[in-house]
């Protein structure tokens, strides 16, 4: 076992805490950054494709959480992103700008969808941001002068300074710049004034607010870096889809998205990476047991969302912290072995008040 | 200048009114504390100060500034720090990060330089960490630092939120019943930090309790209130021997009639 002599305060700060941090995440980096050279194409574009998933996880993870603000909505986040972005690079914008803009449309409208819903807790704010997500979805059918409608709307390949990135990896490689980049603007949120507010806002408004917190302008904030977020995540997904159309960003992405949270552990940084992994992963899976099921059950309409339904609710019912959760028992486990105990978590299975119907 | 001052302050839950009519004045730096039977109306006038609750009739003044209709999350901003009667402390949290939001009101970093985590906020960060060491080493509770509010007994968390609202730096702080459901030698501790505070830090205390041992040793000043009115007034001694508090707590004694 580690054993960390604290000398300062900024050791509290600090990101990666002490030399195992270094070692790791070192380790973890150098072999994602190795992956093209060694992996198929194949499993590249995968990866890119669990990036994107993850960015949008880090986006939604900020108000589900660490806000506490449940939103079953957010497919319409990535929805505004993809048509931005598609949008602006069809109307010749170049790429950083249309990419930035993704960003910004999804601040924007995140912030004024937030106006509304603000005073909303729990499963009506759910049901509300649903609504808002359907919206989005018919407004994009309908709108066929800036979106094509159902006819849909072609991404051409992401262009950056004159330098075409046409392969996988090279793909590859900007959305994994984009994730990182997000991963340090959400870890240096949660350690902030800004991301404790948050915080405190999800365990007890009532107490929050008698610390001074303005409620309205933190929900704000929390629902405008999400939507940001996310909008980056959906035009990175225009690119990988190619071609948009308004039901690739239907409902069932929006359960997606908050199963990922879920699954991977809400109100934690890591849960969005574990949870984008699972995600990204579990339909491959499904492909492949599919071969191996009988035809009765393998070709079973609904089985993918099914499944999704299924796994998400028996996380919440015997592992609440998800993912990360598994993750820091095994780490536990191994750091203590042999003197692990199961009881050392009885005590903490609490749950969030996003995880409650209020 | 009055310090703190309530003027006439009602309030209505549909039919039923919950405080009628108190008024009372308290001075800078002494210690305020208002009794009464359960369901008197005492939490409901700490809400009232707070701002969660919004006044039928009725004025309340803070070092001359109306308060009457500021929102709640600027009243802590003027300097009046509450705790809760039943703990509402951020559960998942650390006792370390529960304080630091004690600090919130103090921290100005703008949205973007918390997301960039600029060299100012890291500053601002370190500066409000030694402030809550200070809140910690004040009231002993450097062994919890790090330690989950939920894994905690109830005693230290009812230490930790008044530390919360200490982090806040107040001149005016409102403790609702700080000493309930702990045990003697808790009491006994709590009663010195009040004092303390009082003493060392100059804020001034409004609190509700119970316990007349505590109501005793540190008040200056009582109010006593039943059914929502003000029965009496005054010193710790005066109000005890006054007949209408004895009645509200004891009843009547049918012989003496």
């Amino acid at each position: 076992m580690r054993i960390i002599f604290k000398t300062s305060y900024l050791q509290d700060i600090k990101l990666l805490k002490h030399s195992g941090y270094w070692f790791w995440y070192g380790l973890l980096l150098l072999a994602i950054l190795l992956a093209p050279a060694v992996l198929d194409e194949f499993y590249i574009g995968e990866m890119a494709f669990i990036y994107i998933y993850a960015i949008a996880g880090l986006g939604l993870m900020i108000p589900v959480g660490f806000t506490g603000l449940p939103s079953l909505g957010h497919a319409a986040f990535m929805a505004i992103g993809a048509y931005t972005h598609g949008y602006f690079l069809n109307a010749g914008f170049p790429f950083l700008a249309s990419f930035a803009l993704a960003g910004i449309f999804g601040l924007v409208i995140g912030a004024l969808i937030t106006i509304p819903l603000k005073r909303m807790t729990g499963i009506y704010f759910a049901i509300a941001s649903l609504a808002f997500a359907i919206i989005v979805e018919e407004i994009i059918a309908h709108w066929k002068s800036v979106t094509g409608g159902l006819a849909g709307l072609t991404v051409d390949m992401p262009v950056i300074f004159g330098f075409a990135l046409e392969n996988t990896w090279q793909f590859y490689f900007l959305c994994l710049a984009v994730l990182l980049g997000v991963l340090y603007c959400t870890l240096n949120l949660v350690r902030s004034p800004s991301g404790r507010a948050f915080i405190a806002i999800r365990d007890s408004e009532i107490s929050a607010e008698s610390m001074g917190i303005n409620l309205s302008i933190y929900k704000i904030k929390s629902f405008a870096i999400s939507g940001c977020f996310t909008g980056l995540a959906g035009a990175l997904f225009a690119h990988r889809l190619y071609f948009l159309t308004p039901d690739a960003f239907n409902f069932l992405l929006s359960i997606q998205l908050l199963m990922m949270v879920v699954v991977g552990g809400l109100g934690t940084v890591h849960g969005a990476i574990f949870g984008a992994i699972f995600v990204g992963l579990l339909p491959q899976v499904i492909a492949i047991a599919k071969d191996y099921l009988p035809p009765a059950i393998g070709e079973f309409p609904g089985l993918e969302p099914g499944l999704f339904g299924v796994i998400m609710v028996l996380f919440i019912i015997f592992e609440p912290m998800g993912l990360y959760g598994r993750w820091v028992k095994l780490k536990l486990y191994f750091q203590m072995f042999p003197l692990y105990r199961k009881a050392t978590f009885k005590r903490q299975k609490t749950y969030l008040k996003t995880e409650r119907v209020q | 200048m009055t310090f703190f001052k309530a003027e006439n302050i009602s309030i209505d839950f549909g039919g039923i009114r919950a405080v009628n009519n108190v008024s009372f004045e308290v001075d800078k730096g002494t210690i305020f504390m208002i009794v009464g039977p359960n369901g008197a109306g005492k939490t409901t006038i700490f809400n009232i100060i707070s701002r969660i609750y919004s006044l039928t009739e009725g004025r309340i003044t803070f070092e001359e500034q109306d308060i009457t209709r500021l929102p709640a999350h600027r009243v802590v901003q003027l300097g009046i720090a509450r705790t809760f009667q039943n703990i509402e402390l951020f559960d998942h949290a650390t006792v370390l990060h529960n304080l630091l939001i004690g600090r919130h009101i103090h921290c100005r970093s703008p949205f973007f330089a918390d997301l960039l985590f600029l060299p100012s906020v890291k500053r601002m960060e370190l500066a409000h960490r030694r402030k809550v060491e200070d809140v910690i080493d004040f009231l002993d509770l450097q062994h919890y630092r790090d330690q989950l509010i939920q894994n905690l007994p109830y005693g230290v968390r009812k230490i930790v939120e008044l530390g919360r609202a200490l982090c806040t730096e107040p001149k005016l702080l409102l403790l609702d019943e700080p000493a309930s459901g702990l045990n003697v030698d808790e009491t006994e501790d709590m009663s010195f930090w009040i004092d303390d505070i009082k003493k060392l830090l100059g804020i001034t205390v409004i609190m509700v309790e119970h316990n007349m041992n505590l109501v005793s040793q540190v008040s200056d000043h009582v109010l006593a209130i039943n059914y929502g009115e003000s029965l009496a007034d005054g010193s710790p001694r005066e109000v005890q021997q006054n007949p209408d508090v004895i009645k509200a707590y004891l009843g009547e004694d049918k012989d003496a009639g």
